[in-house]
């Protein structure tokens, strides 16, 4: 079994309210850090834990943290990035709706870090009933003295809100969340300044993950030290992977990163194979953000190693045969879904999500939209197809937000893994209506890279 | 003693210069002048929070200051990057940036209608002129276009939105020089589009004209010019006036043929940009050449198109009709303006669909 620090006690009936929540050693972490702490300490811990953003970029929080602008006189917030949508991605979700004082307590311990009075959790407008729970988390919170004037008696206060989002992807990109936040048109911000500076009302901010400020709780209960004893090199702790597509049992589960892709989809105690006894095709490992991969270098790199559920070895032979964490949003294809018509969907979803900012995002994943659709109905040409790469190639790395990368990528993986199956829906417009091109050799074994 | 400054050296395509720290690359490259200078369609100088939106300006950081000498990862907009001690800059040396910029003019133009010929800015548009110099003549885009009905905002001032391409200007320059902006962008993505909150008018303020100034395309045009005349007709005359709003500088450009005055707009530099901003008053209401003071023709510096006709020192073709005519005088069979409509107020091209045709113009006879 593998260890768990966020949902281990999350089967426990009721633990969605305070008392329940603290009877089973619910803000003792809080009660240490406030009492027993300095904010330095904390972030220290923070630090000394590895801990890195589980928003999707994976950067490392502690330093985030260090970053902060710390002006006399100037407030500081700490934001709750609870916008979640990036397909395939539902965890935040599952971690708000039955611990929400996981995050309540993960807020007050990092705000204290941070020295920020007010923290806001800006949370997408689709999970409509989610506020609610977490308003009267946060009520009751205050009821029992951990939010307010003077917690715990050490002078410090915190009032945290909770901000609904209006269903834009673009508002969980961090300064198109402060935008919106402010009130304003969801656009993301020309950087720089960098939040850390200047972010919320130009004031210094923090945007993390839920889940990363959840994860701060543990951190603080069994100390930096022993997090890092969790997973594996720089991939500490434990990760939440919210698992969709064809899979037996799709669901939110916590992993400890040390074991590998094929043990977290064929084994029982996670996703439990594919059902129909189909076969692995493809799979977004990360959110639909990040590359796909063919099942055969999903389950193992370049270099003929396993594949594990790590940052590192998720990342391994970079843009060409390797892939991302992103935000955990692990997304499987079995041998009866379509790449072309699913890079389709994706190109669909940036094209309707981007702010409009930017010419290359704006113009460019429409275009992609529409040259996908054509070559899915039966309507492409061969030059499509490099069109389409070259389209990719010039929004990526071009934009002011990463949404122009994350709108590109898997565009270019589909192209780069699967290019005989978009030439097969071009050279055979009629059949490609009528069936899928098939597992074809994607799962075939890796020949063995020959040592340079 | 002041204390001197000191200032930043920037080599941009192998050019050194100084400039004072916060300088942006491209205001550094302006300095240069000529051929290292990014194209700007966003940027507005005068205008604050502007650029970084479309892309055109993008360049490569080969070296990032003395003190940290990496070069920055991805391509940055030099409009809205500031340099640093020792930074080194490939615009037009790096074939990179040359691609990025293509691809960039490209996405700019897929869904621009390119219905130049009907087109007020025509002449004078930045996205003409970016489009000759960084462009490709040709299409990739196989697709129907996304197009917008066109809008009277306010008394005088027509948007045309299909041809926008989002630079933001106009809303910053509602924000900063009138007193409340009614209009800015709505809907997300390539749905976006500049309105007015419920399609109020424009009309409030005293300044908002210059909305069609800062436009960089035939988007935003001015309803008392719209289809008078093509700019390359008019001539360019600096005029200046008391004019009794302090924020307006009375300085202006008005585009004459003869003695009659077509537009007012303000007087723009090389790079496009307004020198002052100017009053509705003044833009939309003095057509008449005795509310000016002329100071004399206008130099126009960059946009070529519109300093045709109008040559310094040209020698002008001797006439030949009347030699070959044996020193009779052409009897004309017709005038041409006295036959067709097309260049009547009354005709509003913009209200006809497609290709215009000679049946969309009556002649006067009624015949038709
Ligand atoms: C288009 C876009 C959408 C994003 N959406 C989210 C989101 O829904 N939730 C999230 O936590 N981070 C999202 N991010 C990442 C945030 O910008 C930011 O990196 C993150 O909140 C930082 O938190 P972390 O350091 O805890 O990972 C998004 C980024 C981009 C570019
Ligand atoms: S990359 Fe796309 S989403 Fe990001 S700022 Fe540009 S247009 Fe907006
Ligand atoms: S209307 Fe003109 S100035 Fe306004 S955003 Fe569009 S192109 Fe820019
Ligand atoms: S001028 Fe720099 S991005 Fe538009």
């Amino acid at each position: 079994m593998g260890r768990k620090l966020l949902l281990d006690k999350a089967h426990i009936e009721g633990i969605r309210y305070f008392d329940v929540y603290r009877k089973n050693g619910g803000y003792a972490a809080a009660e240490k850090a406030l009492k027993s702490m300095s904010p330095d300490q904390v972030t220290e811990e923070v630090k000394k834990s590895g801990l890195r953003g589980r928003g999707g970029a994976g950067f490392p929080t502690g330093l985030k943290w260090s970053f902060l602008a710390k002006p006399e006189g100037v407030p500081r917030y700490l934001v709750c990035n609870a916008d979640e949508s990036e397909p395939g991605t539902f965890k935040d979700r599952y971690l708000m709706e039955f611990l929400p004082h996981l995050l309540i307590e993960g807020l007050l311990i990092s705000s204290y870090a941070l020295g920020a009075n007010t923290t806001y959790i800006y949370i997408r407008g689709e999970y409509a009933w989610i506020p609610d729970i977490l308003e009267a988390a946060i009520a009751e919170a205050h009821k029992n003295g951990f939010l307010g004037k003077n917690i715990l008696g050490t002078g410090f206060d915190l009032e945290i809100y909770v901000q609904r989002g209006a269903g834009a992807y673009i508002c969980g990109e961090e300064t198109a969340l402060i935008e919106s936040l402010e009130g304003k048109r969801g656009n993301p911000r020309i950087k720089p300044p960098f939040p850390a500076v200047k972010g919320l009302y130009q004031c210094p901010t923090v945007v993390n993950n839920v889940e990363t400020l959840a994860a701060i709780v543990p951190i603080i209960n069994i100390g930096g030290d022993e997090y890092v004893k969790y997973g594996t090199g720089k991939s500490t702790g434990t990760k939440l992977i919210s698992a969709c597509g064809n899979l037996n049992k799709p669901g939110v589960y916590e992993i400890e990163m040390n074991i590998s892709v094929e043990e977290f989809i064929y084994s029982d105690e996670y996703c439990g194979g594919i059902p129909n006894g189909k076969r692995l095709k493809a799979c977004i490992p990360g959110g639909s953000s990040v590359p796909i991969v063919p099942a055969n270098l999903l389950l193992t790199t370049a270099k003929g190693e396993k594949r594990m559920m790590t940052y590192e070895s998720l990342n391994d032979g970079g843009f060409a045969t390797g892939t991302m964490m992103g935000s955990g949003g692990f997304i499987v294809l079995d041998e009866d879904q379509c790449v072309v018509r699913h890079t389709l969907s994706l190109a669909r979803f940036y094209h309707h999500e981007s702010c409009g900012q930017c010419s290359p995002c704006r113009e460019g994943t429409g275009w992609m939209e529409k040259v996908l659709k054509n070559i899915e109905h039966g309507k492409g040409k061969m030059s499509d197809i490099d069109l389409l790469w070259d389209i990719q190639r010039k929004i990526e790395g071009n934009t002011i937000c990463p949404l122009g990368d994350a709108a590109a990528w898997p565009v270019a993986a589909a192209i780069r893994h699967f290019r005989d199956e978009f030439e097969w829906h071009v050279l055979n417009p009629d059949e490609a209506q009528r069936r899928n091109f098939g597992l074809a050799h994607y799962a075939d074994p890796l020949p063995v890279a020959a040592a340079v | 003693m002041a204390e001197e400054k000191k200032l930043f050296k920037v080599k941009i395509d192998n050019i050194t210069v100084e400039v004072e720290p916060g300088t942006t690359i491209l205001n550094a490259a302006r300095t240069i002048g000529g051929e290292v200078v990014p194209p700007a369609m966003c940027y507005y100088s005068k205008l604050q929070g502007s650029g970084g939106k479309c892309r055109t300006c993008l360049v490569k950081v080969t070296k990032g200051s003395e003190a940290d000498p990496r070069p920055m990862p991805k391509l940055v907009a030099s409009c809205r990057t500031t340099v640093m001690d020792g930074m080194e800059v490939a615009n037009i040396t790096s074939p990179e940036v040359l691609d990025a910029r293509k691809g960039v003019v490209e996405f700019l133009l897929i869904n621009h209608p390119l219905d130049c010929p009907v087109c007020d800015q025509a002449g004078e548009c930045d996205l003409q002129d970016l489009s000759y110099e960084h462009g490709v003549s040709g299409t990739r885009y196989e697709f129907k276009r996304r197009t917008f009905e066109k809008e009277d905002i306010g008394e005088h001032i027509k948007l045309h939105m299909t041809r926008c391409i989002l630079c933001y200007r106009c809303v910053f320059t509602a924000d900063q020089l009138t007193n409340k902006r009614h209009h800015g962008i709505l809907k997300r993505g390539d749905a976006s589009e500049i309105s007015t909150y419920m399609r109020a008018s424009l009309d409030h303020t005293n300044f908002i004209g210059n909305v069609i100034d800062v436009c960089p395309v035939g988007a935003l045009t001015d309803r008392t010019a719209r289809f008078k005349n093509r700019v390359w007709f008019l001539k360019p005359v600096d005029a200046h006036r008391e004019c009794s709003d302090p924020k307006c500088c009375g300085k202006v450009a008005l585009w004459m043929r003869g003695d009659e005055i077509f537009r007012v707009t303000a007087r723009k530099d090389k790079y496009g940009e307004v020198e002052g901003f100017i009053c509705d008053t003044c833009r939309f209401e003095k057509k008449d050449i005795k509310d000016w003071i002329v100071e004399g023709p206008r130099k126009i510096s960059r946009h070529s198109v519109i300093t045709a006709g109008h040559y310094v020192g040209v020698h002008k073709p001797q006439e030949t009709v009347m030699k070959v005519m044996d020193g009779r005088s052409p009897r004309l069979l017709m005038d041409i303006h006295s036959v067709s409509e097309v260049n009547m107020p009354q005709v509003d091209l913009s209200q006809i669909e497609g290709p215009a045709h000679s049946t969309d113009f009556p002649t006067k006879k009624g015949d038709q």
